[in-house]
C-alpha cells in the first residue's frame, strides 16, 4: 500500500476518531495547545505505523498512539506526574462507611468535577478518561492503556475512590468558605 | 457493617463487564449489603456527574484541516522517499555488487563464459538439427559423385571446398547444399554412416596454421573440429565418437 492508497484508507479508518484522540491527549496533557501538537504528531506516527493495523479496533489503536505520543511529549516535559509510581498490588484503604459522597457528587457541578479529574495521578485519569468519556470495555481500555485486564478493572475502582475523595475535599471547602 | 464483596466487583457491573449470572450475584448482594448499595449509587451519580458534566474535550475546528494538510505531505513524501530517497541507496549498491562480481566472473574465468567454439558448437548443433527436419534441405545438390558436387559449389562460395566421398569406406557422400555459419557463407557436405547423418562444414579458415582435432558433445550430437590446408571443418553427428573420429581422418588424410 502506498501513495494516495495509503492515504485514503487511512482517512478513512482513523480520521474518523480525531475527537476521541484529542479528548485522550487534552486530559492526559491538560493544555489545549499541547493536546493539539500530541494529536498531530500522534496521526503522522500512526500513518507511518498503518502498515501494522489491520483494520481492527481502530479507535483503541489510535488511541494507543495518543497516549504514548503523550507520555513521549510529558517526558520531553519533564513532567512531574511521571514520578509517581503507581503501585497496582497494595490497596488503599478502603472506607467502608456509609458514603456522604454520594449526595456531594449530585451537587459537584462540572467545574468541580473536571478539576477533580485533572488532579487525580495520569494513570488514573486515563483508565477513567477512556471509561466514562470514551465508555470503552475493559478490554479497548486495557489495549490503549497497554495494561493486563484485572489491573484495568482495580484502577479503574480506585480512580474512582480517589475521585470521590477529591471531590469530597472539595465540596467541604467551599463549605467552609 | 463488614463486607467481603471486593469493590471491583460492583465496579465491574456498573461498567457491565459482569457476565449474567455474576451480575445477578452482585444485584442480590446489594439488596442484603447497605455498604455494596451506597457504592452502587456512588458510581451511578458519578457517572451521570461525567455525562451531564460536559467533560469531553472535541477536537477544536481547524486540527482536522491541518491534520489532513500534514498528512498528505507525509504521504508525498514517502512517495518522494520511494522513488529519489533513501530507497535506491541499497538497491544501487546491490547493483553495483551484482556488476563489480559478474565482471571478476568475467575476468577470472574465462571458461564460464561462452567461447567463440561455444557460441559456434550451439550454431552448427541447430544447423544440422534444421538440415535433417526438413527433408529438401538436406542436400541443395544431391549426389554421391563429388565431381558434381565441387563444381556446384564454383561461383557460390569464394572458396572451393575439398569434396571427396568415402562410400569404399563406409561413408557415402549423399550431396552439398550452402549454408550461412559463423557469419559466413559455408560449405556444408552431408555424409551417411548406415542411418546416419554426417554434416562436414567447410569455410577458410582465420590462421593457416594446421590445428588437430577437438571434439565436443551438445545436446547428444558429437562434434568434431580442426583446421587443415587453410580450411576450417566441423563435422557434426549423432553418431558414436569413435566413427565419427574415424569420418574426421579420412576427410583429413584426403587432402
Amino acid at each position: 500500500m502506498q501513495g494516495q492508497n495509503k492515504l485514503a484508507s487511512f482517512e478513512t479508518a482513523v480520521l474518523p476518531h480525531l475527537d476521541a484522540a484529542y479528548n485522550l491527549a487534552r486530559w492526559l496533557t491538560r493544555n489545549d495547545a499541547d493536546a493539539e501538537d500530541v494529536v498531530q504528531e500522534a496521526y503522522l506516527r500512526a500513518f507511518r505505523f498503518f502498515g501494522g493495523f489491520h483494520g481492527e479496533d481502530g479507535r483503541a489503536w489510535l488511541l494507543g498512539i495518543v497516549r504514548n505520543t503523550s507520555y513521549t511529549w510529558m517526558q520531553r516535559n519533564r513532567s512531574p506526574e511521571l514520578n509517581m509510581a503507581l503501585d497496582d498490588e497494595t490497596h488503599e484503604a478502603e472506607s467502608h462507611d456509609l458514603d456522604p459522597e454520594a449526595l456531594l457528587l449530585q451537587k459537584a457541578d462540572a467545574q468541580m468535577l473536571r478539576q477533580a479529574v485533572e488532579e487525580l495521578p495520569v494513570e488514573f485519569r486515563e483508565v477513567l478518561v477512556l471509561r466514562e468519556l470514551d465508555e470503552m470495555s475493559y478490554k479497548q481500555i486495557a489495549v490503549v492503556a497497554d495494561l493486563p485486564l484485572g489491573t484495568v478493572m482495580s484502577r479503574l475502582a480506585r480512580a474512582r475512590k480517589r475521585l470521590q475523595r477529591i471531590l469530597a475535599g472539595h465540596a467541604q471547602t467551599e463549605v467552609l468558605t | 457493617m463488614n463486607c467481603q464483596t471486593p469493590q471491583e466487583s460492583i465496579h465491574a457491573y456498573v461498567d457491565g463487564e459482569l457476565d449474567l449470572a455474576r451480575s445477578l450475584e452482585v444485584e442480590q448482594h446489594m439488596q442484603e449489603c447497605q455498604v455494596c448499595a451506597g457504592a452502587y449509587r456512588n458510581q451511578i451519580a458519578l457517572r451521570s456527574a461525567f455525562k451531564e458534566g460536559s467533560l469531553y474535550h472535541s477536537a477544536p475546528a481547524g486540527l482536522e484541516k491541518r491534520i489532513r494538510a500534514s498528512l498528505r505531505g507525509e504521504a508525498k513524501s514517502e512517495v518522494g522517499h520511494r522513488l529519489f530517497g533513501w530507497n535506491w541507496l541499497p538497491v544501487g549498491v546491490a547493483l553495483a555488487c551484482v556488476l563489480l562480481m559478474a565482471l571478476v566472473i568475467w575476468q577470472a574465468a574465462p571458461g564460464l563464459r561462452p567461447s567463440g567454439d561455444e557460441l559456434l558448437a550451439r550454431e552448427m548443433v541447430s544447423n544440422h538439427v534444421r538440415s535433417l527436419q526438413l527433408e529438401g534441405h538436406r542436400t541443395d545438390v544431391i549426389s554421391s559423385d563429388q565431381h558434381t558436387v565441387k563444381p556446384w559449389f564454383d561461383g557460390k562460395l569464394d572458396f572451393a571446398p575439398p569434396v571427396k566421398d568415402f562410400s569404399s569406406q563406409g561413408f557415402p557422400l549423399l550431396g552439398g547444399r550452402l549454408e550461412y555459419l559463423n557469419n559466413r557463407a559455408v560449405a556444408a557436405l552431408i555424409y551417411q554412416r548406415q542411418k546416419h547423418y554426417i554434416n562436414l562444414y567447410i569455410w577458410p579458415a582465420e590462421q593457416s596454421n594446421a590445428t588437430s582435432e577437438v571434439g565436443t558433445k551438445r545436446q547428444g550430437y558429437n562434434l568434431l573440429h580442426w583446421t587443415n590446408s587453410g580450411m576450417t571443418y566441423w563435422a557434426i553427428s549423432d553418431l558414436n565418437g569413435v566413427e565419427l573420429h574415424e569420418f574426421a581422418r579420412l576427410v583429413q588424410e584426403a587432402q
